[in-house]
């Protein structure tokens, strides 16, 4: 852990969605921060407010019916929430810079990656057109394109899937961010690339010290570039460790059923432990603990009390009633 | 045991549009380039590689979904390549395949059903024996039976698909291809649905070829593995021997750029350089060349065989892999 003073701050996080079949809580209390050069994993299934929680942060959210309805966000000690659209504009893309899973579907059909760029560049900094250019060429040879110069007045369908991914990190560095958000940046793409690309941000991580909010489904992915990983599950977080620790010692039942449902590549054969069930649907969710129906150490309790987050070492809280009583002996020493 | 299904040097070769107004010249796009193997009955046959290997299109001219270029399949012993008509309907009862995606592959407007139903209409089974079929099916793939009168729509990813599962088991196939099938599933949901098809292989004696980019889900589910790059086999064998102790560079390569879900395991990791070079104009030599780390004079120009390279039958086509006869 490092000692500096936090770059992004998230206190008490609460996104919900106002729609006609009711209040959808897509985000409902999440608390977490980030230093500069560290890299903070948020692993969940769909639906469980890993993304909602990232467009809070850029401001993002969509709205009607989306709305930030409690919280702080504060980065670089400014709260973003008290920012008008223009200052957030100036943010977004410059501070904080977003990937996206889809690389095909964020990179504008139309434009040169060249006019792409160059947009965003001329967007944030003052700086002319040909100072730009040759910040782009940098950039592209920087991510491993070959030879940028051929490739400045391509389009995006003209590049690879492993490619474009390169061309969307290429764009997302281009101000040099303090922290980079990206939602499920290798998802989309082959194993072989996968490896190029994780590889590639934390290459990119080391040389310009930005912290990174790495969106995951993925415990692989996760136990290869994240230090913390807060383990999201119905718009809450369900468990926040090292992520040592977390593979080690994952305390939460829902986190120890993750890890038991993915088949291991090197170890012998056995029937997978599913978690049985489905997410619940947020538009109703259980009283008490909302993994409490898919939960094999399900009590009495648990249908009622929905548990807090509770600390249960060092740098590990989980949110479930089994470690209601764990706190006095195991923290304290 | 013998085997259920056997092709011999299939290709399948798509003609491309020719874009220079008065050339001649034809273009053709090698997605399957002669690949041969065997499955027996009642195991699983995993199918690997990168996306555009053609390991879907493989899947897809075995059922015949697609004609073949060229080559042989013979499933029970018969040669099905150029089976048409009534024949070829017969044969579709025996062979079957699941999609990847769910949301795509069921029939919004048409009840689960109507959709489990469908084919056993088409094959005249009586009526009472329908629906007492319907209820089984429902049963074993962990629906209920009220859930019969509803629409896709109304369910979830991993419910739609055990909803494909129990369509392509209606007339009790023999073969059945998975074509990514848990790819499009959230992880907790992934392993329900794994867990199933493998309880349903044992029940009904079923056959999989099992179409996956995921190498994990791959080495879970199959008894063998078969690894493509641009159209052609480049490694095949026993699925401990192959994750074990790979011969061929590229599934090497594959193999260690899987990320493993242990932080304390470092392993050493292959990157592969650059990208698939095109199927529609493929690198001479060994195709995989362009991005080998043992890259010599040889492999630009010669192409390497499949051969033997353990006792147990692993095979790979590598100028570098040692072969062993046995």
């Amino acid at each position: 852990m490092k000692n500096a003073a936090p770059l992004l701050e998230v206190s008490n996080l609460h996104t919900h969605f106002f729609t006609k079949s009711g209040t959808v809580k897509a985000v409902d209390g999440v608390n977490f921060e980030i230093s500069p050069g560290e890299t903070l994993g948020i692993v969940g299934e769909s639906g469980s407010g890993k993304s909602m929680t990232a467009m809070s942060i850029l401001g993002l959210v969509p709205s009607p019916p989306g709305r930030i309805v409690d919280g702080n966000i504060h980065f670089k000690g400014d709260n973003l929430l008290h920012k008008s659209p223009k200052q957030m504009r100036k943010i977004r893309g410059k501070e904080i810079a977003m990937i996206f899973q889809d690389p095909m579907s964020s990179l504008n059909p139309v434009f040169t990656i060249e006019k792409q760029m160059m947009e965003t560049i001329l967007a944030h900094e003052n700086i002319s057109k040909k100072q730009a250019k040759a910040r782009i060429l940098e950039l592209l040879d920087l991510v491993g394109i070959p030879e940028p110069q051929k490739r400045l007045k391509s389009f995006p369908h003209e590049f690879s899937g492993g490619m474009r991914q390169r061309v969307m990190i290429a764009m997302a560095l281009s101000c040099n961010p303090s922290l980079l958000i990206a939602d499920e940046p290798t998802t989309a793409l082959d194993v072989t690339i996968q490896a190029q690309i994780l590889e590639l941000l934390k290459r990119m991580q080391r040389e310009l010290d930005m912290a990174i909010i790495m969106i995951t489904h993925d415990l692989g992915v996760v136990a290869e570039v994240c230090d913390r990983v807060m383990v999201m599950y119905a718009g809450k977080p369900a468990e926040f460790s090292d992520t040592n620790n977390l593979f080690d010692n994952g305390k939460h039942p829902y986190t120890q059923g993750l890890m038991n449902s993915i088949p291991n590549i090197t170890a012998d054969k056995q029937q997978l432990k599913a978690i049985e069930g489905v997410p619940p649907d947020l538009h109703d969710l259980p009283d008490g603990c909302s993994f409490a129906p898919r939960c094999n150490h399900v009590m009495e309790t648990c249908l009622s009390t929905d548990p807090e987050l509770r600390k249960v070492g060092q740098n590990h809280q989980v949110r479930c009633l089994l470690y209601e009583n764990y706190s006095t002996k195991a923290v304290e020493t | 045991m013998s085997s259920l299904l056997e092709v011999k040097n299939i290709k399948k070769h798509f003609p491309l549009k020719n874009n220079q107004l008065f050339s001649k010249e034809k273009h053709v796009l090698k997605a399957v380039d002669g690949i041969s193997f065997s499955v027996k009955k009642g195991e699983t046959l995993g199918l690997v590689g990168e996306s555009g290997c053609g390991k879907s299109t493989a899947g897809r001219v075995i059922l015949k979904l697609l004609e073949a270029s060229d080559g042989e399949i013979l499933f029970k012993g018969n040669d099905i390549t150029h089976v048409r008509g009534e024949e070829m309907r017969k044969l579709r009862k025996e062979m079957q395949i699941i999609f990847q995606d769910p949301y795509a592959s069921l029939n919004p407007r048409k009840t689960i059903e109507q959709t489990i139903i469908e084919p056993m209409k088409i094959f005249n089974v009586p009526r009472n024996e329908r629906n007492k079929k319907l209820e089984r099916l429902l049963d074993v793939v962990g629906l209920q039976s009220h859930h019969k009168h509803r629409y896709p729509h109304e369910f979830s990813g991993g419910q739609r698909q055990r909803i494909g599962i129990a369509r392509a088991l209606a007339l009790d196939p023999e073969l059945v291809i998975c074509d990514e099938p848990v790819s499009a599933l959230d992880v907790s949901i992934q392993a329900q649905v794994i867990n199933l098809m493998e309880d349903l292989q044992k029940e009904f004696d079923l056959t999989y070829i099992f179409i996956a980019h995921d190498l994990s889900v791959v080495h879970h589910i199959s008894d063998r593995v078969l690894v493509m790059y641009l159209g052609e086999i480049v490694e095949i064998g026993d699925v401990h021997d192959v994750y074990q102790d790979a011969k061929h560079p590229y599934t090497q390569a594959l193999l260690s750029a899987v990320p493993e879900a242990d932080p304390h395991h470092e392993k050493k990791r292959i990157i592969l350089q650059g990208d698939l070079p095109s199927p529609a104009n493929p690198p001479q030599g060994c195709k995989f060349h362009t991005r080998c780390s043992l890259a010599e004079e040889v492999c630009r120009a010669e192409k390497p065989a499949l051969k033997q390279v353990s006792t147990s039958g692993q095979m790979a086509a590598c100028h570098f892999a040692k072969e062993v006869v046995g």
